[in-house]
């Protein structure tokens, strides 16, 4: 808890519940005829509404990106780092929207919500959503708050697929997309590791097929194990090595399956935290968005094909020890971007932690992000 | 903007799509965009040029032509294609000179005239390797590992069949001297090319 705000904080922020009726048709084929956007705001909107910077969050994400809910708040938001008076999405200049996305648990409408025909959670009945149906929602939020087109669109990791799908589906609405550690696809080897996740939460006893509502419990063992899988992707292996090395808990081995590394120890209290937190339905919906996501695949897999129907400005970042999203990933994006011919500028930040490395402020990041997003604000008079 | 700047940009026709290789601080490319609806990118692998580039709205892309090539660019994907001042700092720079006429229509190249009469003097007089205001290092430091001449450079063209449509001289401070241009080889010290394989 901080005892005082930090100057360079948005300070304490509430989020709203936004309601909408008008119906939404999922790329399952299925709708939603009524659902709420949880959604936190930072700045102000300027008279011309030419300002706004939308931030799309990542897998556990949530639309509390930055700022404290009170002063009795442990941490600030996910993106605190990134977002706030004098950072990269300067405060001062743009008003920022975040939010929770559908399928979402942190009060957007998902799996654990109520389903107005059953008067039941929705559990496994929730529709598979997409980052395309993700950013049809943004798209209807963005016209409740009178937001004809975005500064930028701005997401790291899944959240940098939405961006990047708000340049093909709105391709008006944005006038730059900046894509940070992501990529225009999964490979064989992130769905795998996305299918280990489930098969965990899925082979949970108390998973009920999803209706562990009904059962009044939780997966948590599958949650645990899902996490600890994800986390060790999202980490390198220097940083790791650097963080715990062999550091046992206590000083000679025990000769047990314990806890006894302080790898093991962290990794188990990051699964056991996450599991008390986060609802496995909309671990598993997650996760499938990211297997689906494949914006070239309608174009005969010609991604620079795809990228002829953007119009707006790209920056794409990538990470050197980020070996779940690779710098060539990115890299692939790029050379798709300049094919078509769009404007793209491109960096590959060195930092030594792995994927996470787009949450962590180093200078060069900082740098970057801070120099791209003043030029966004200097071309929309901010 | 610098003379050699000056004498390339005259080079251009308005709304090219343009790459430059080893962009720096974007000067070049953003007087392009302006001045003459050019568009294209720029790339470089100087992190503080890479940021500079980004806040002024040049599109650059970080990427090491000796270790990562240009593979990834298409075919006379570019009207023209430019390297100012670092095609002696390449590992290959005749591989260099053919993937730039691969991608683009028209290739524009300047470097540090080795034959330039100055350097001479340095080498005949002192027997060392030659130091001066456009070459600021050591023999055992200098990223500039391949220098040539004029006439090494237009002897790489003829042997690759390459045609020179323009050439120019320039000196240290990139101004244009009569005196150089009459001379090339040994009175000028910034060589400026521009070179195609194609006839027209």
């Amino acid at each position: 808890m901080p005892d005082s705000l930090p100057p360079d904080s948005v300070g304490i922020v509430t989020p709203q519940t936004l309601h909408f009726d008008t119906p939404i048709t999922l790329a399952c084929g299925q709708t939603l005829d009524s659902y709420d956007l949880v959604v936190e705001t930072y700045g102000t909107l300027n008279a011309d509404a030419s300002n706004a910077i939308l931030i799309c969050h990542a897998l556990s994400g949530h639309h509390h990106a930055a700022g404290y809910h009170s002063m009795e708040d442990r941490k600030p938001g996910w993106w605190d780092s990134c977002i706030g008076p004098g950072k990269p999405i300067d405060t001062n200049r743009f008003f920022v929207v975040s939010l929770n996305n559908l399928g979402g648990c942190h009060g957007s409408t998902g799996p654990i919500s109520v389903n107005p025909a059953t008067g039941k959670p929705y559990g496994p009945e929730f529709p598979v959503i997409t980052v395309k149906d993700w950013v049809d929602s943004q798209a209807a939020l963005a016209d409740r708050l009178g937001i004809q087109c975005w500064a930028a669109v701005v997401g790291g990791s899944l959240g940098g697929m939405q961006a990047l799908q708000w340049s093909l589906s709105y391709p008006d609405r944005l006038r730059h997309a900046l894509i940070i550690a992501s990529t225009p696809r999964l490979t064989a080897q992130n769905i795998a590791f996305n299918e280990v996740a489930r098969n965990a939460i899925t082979s949970d006893p108390d998973f009920h097929d999803g209706r562990y509502y009904d059962f009044e419990t939780v997966p948590r063992q599958g949650l645990m194990l899902a996490r600890m899988i994800g986390h060790i992707t999202y980490l390198s292996d220097a940083s790791m090595g650097e963080k715990f090395g062999r550091e046992l808990r206590n000083q000679a081995y025990k000769f047990g399956y314990d806890a006894e590394f302080q790898v093991e120890s962290y990794l188990r209290y990051q699964g056991e935290r996450f599991s008390e937190s986060f609802d496995a339905n909309t671990y598993l919906l997650m996760t499938r968005a990211l297997d689906y996501f494949d914006p070239a695949y309608e174009f005969d897999n010609n991604l620079a094909e795809a990228m002829t129907h953007a119009h707006c400005e790209f920056l794409v970042l990538s990470f050197s020890t980020d070996w779940r999203f690779t710098p060539a990933r990115s890299e692939e994006l790029v050379n798709a971007m300049v094919a078509a011919r769009r404007k793209v500028s491109y960096a590959e930040i060195d930092a030594p932690w792995g994927h996470d490395a787009f949450l962590i402020p180093t200078p060069r990041y900082t740098d970057v992000f801070s120099a791209y997003m003043a030029r966004v604000a200097r071309e929309v008079n901010a | 903007m610098r003379t050699d700047l000056q004498i390339i940009e005259q080079w251009i026709n308005p709304g090219s799509h343009v790459l430059d290789l080893g962009c720096g601080d974007g000067t070049l490319l953003d007087y392009l965009q302006r001045e003459k609806q050019a568009s294209g990118f720029g790339l470089e692998i100087n992190p503080d040029h890479i940021t500079t580039c980004m806040g002024r709205g040049v599109a650059v892309i970080e990427q090491n032509l000796d270790t990562q090539g240009l593979q990834n660019f298409d075919d006379q994907s570019f009207d023209v294609v430019l390297m100012t001042q670092a095609l002696q700092a390449v590992r290959r720079p005749d591989k260099v000179l053919d993937e730039m006429l691969r991608l683009g229509r028209e290739g524009i190249v300047t470097f540090p005239n080795f034959a330039y009469w100055r350097l001479r003097w340095y080498l005949m007089r002192r027997g060392r390797m030659p130091e001066s205001e456009t070459l600021p290092y050591r023999w055992y430091n200098t990223p500039n590992i391949h220098l040539c001449t004029f006439k090494d450079f237009e002897a790489l063209c003829y042997r690759k069949n390459f045609r020179i449509k323009n050439r120019t001289v320039v000196d240290g401070q990139h101004q244009d001297r009569w005196l150089s241009r009459l001379w090339p080889n040994m009175l000028g010290q910034i060589a400026i090319y521009r070179i195609t394989r194609q006839e027209d």
